[in-house]
């Protein structure tokens, strides 16, 4: 049934991890409600949901750019981007 | 802490299903087929992210980048100024209110494919009301099948027909729920009109600029069916914009991983932009 959406082990691993990172901020968020709402280094008042997505979307352009300014392979844009989440969640 | 009722969300979750449907399945099939090579049959082979990688340093791809990015600059440049205008010397009350709505909607009720057809008839050099009157009446040379100028002129100029209605009337919206007392406090000391527009009806406008400025952006990035029906991204590749080249790819020449990727990376620009200008515009308001 699902033959043609081509699914293939490593895009449904990438699709796993974001659904769980969503499943994880869920239970966080019933645990503790609010968000964790804080203003952070840019300014910008951020949940721990708004965190994500900044880190998702900026891992995203962080491999593009690596992509098309080196190429493969990607060990180092994934050591920027895990660093990139990381100072979106601390800092951010 | 009062305990909400939640009800509210099983009447939301319809709306959630639907667009599991429309957007994050296909979504996700597109992620599937950016990795992978396909020569029909439903047959793929892993490609990984060959495709990222070569379209990320193809000239074709820069180049209707470039130009979908100018496209949107220029658009948004002349509509959303030309629309706060129109908006501002709108009447607000008496008869004329709803013939100016009705006539500012217009536009936007007829079907982009047939805003393309009619453009394209009105400019035809020898036919078209337009290009009639240009090549013959004004005599100026205008033929947008031969001219890449004339092309990108004629697509401007559509759009801002089309389209500049939308930033009219969501500014109009604003405009109208500023209460008297604001104005009559500003000619009690004196404010000329620049300043009452700064200082009064364009912080008044701000939210529904930001709607409208985000929807035309958007709305212009992913531009197709006008420009495709008016110029088919010519003459040459003149005015092939990105959604045009990505329609080419996938289905002109049937290289869906390609195609896929390139659609990843442009739902990605459109995301950044659209969440910057977002966060931009909403962050004084906290």
């Amino acid at each position: 049934m699902l033959n043609w959406m081509a699914w293939t082990w490593p895009t449904a691993l990438f699709f796993i991890a974001i659904f769980s990172a969503m499943a994880v901020l869920t239970v966080i968020e019933i645990r503790h409600p609010g968000g964790a709402e804080r203003k952070g280094v840019f300014g910008l008042t951020t949940t721990r949901g708004d965190r994500l997505f900044i880190t998702l979307l900026g891992s995203a352009y962080i491999f593009l750019a690596w992509l098309g300014l080196f190429g493969q392979p990607l060990w180092i844009p994934l050591g920027l981007a895990i660093g990139w989440g990381v100072f979106c969640f601390r800092k951010v | 802490m009062k305990k909400q009722n939640q009800k509210a969300w099983f009447f939301v979750l319809p709306v959630l299903l639907l667009v599991a449907f429309n957007a994050l399945i296909p979504m996700m099939t597109v992620v599937n087929y950016s990795v992978q090579e396909t020569f029909g049959n439903n047959l793929f082979f892993w490609e990984g992210l060959g495709w990222f990688e070569k379209l990320l340093r193809s000239e074709r791809f820069h180049a209707a980048l470039g130009r979908q990015f100018m496209f949107t600059g220029m658009i948004l440049a002349i509509e959303v100024p030309l629309g706060v205008i129109i908006a501002l010397s709108m009447p607000r009350s008496g008869f004329w209110v709803p013939v100016c709505l009705v006539l500012m909607a217009l536009p936007m009720l007829i079907p982009w494919n047939v805003v393309g057809a009619m453009w394209n008839i009105f400019t035809l050099p020898d036919i078209g009301l337009l290009g009639y009157l240009m090549n013959h009446v004004l005599g100026i040379d205008y033929n947008m099948t031969q001219d890449p100028f004339a092309a990108w002129a004629t697509i401007i100029v559509m759009d801002v027909w089309h389209w500049t209605s939308l930033v009219v009337l969501l500014s109009y919206a604003g405009l109208v729920s500023i209460p008297e007392a604001y104005y009559q406090a500003a000619r009690i000391d004196g404010a000329s009109n620049w300043s009452v527009f700064r200082h009064i009806q364009l912080p008044k406008m701000k939210q529904v600029l930001t709607i409208a400025i985000l929807l035309r952006f958007m709305d212009s990035f992913n531009i197709y069916t006008e420009p495709f029906v008016l110029t088919g991204g010519g003459p040459g590749n003149a005015t092939t914009l990105l959604s045009i080249d990505l329609v080419k790819i996938a289905l002109g020449q049937f290289d869906l991983g390609p195609a896929a990727a390139m659609s990843l990376i442009y739902f990605v620009i459109t995301l950044f932009v659209s969440w910057l200008f977002y966060t931009l515009m909403t962050k004084d308001d906290e």
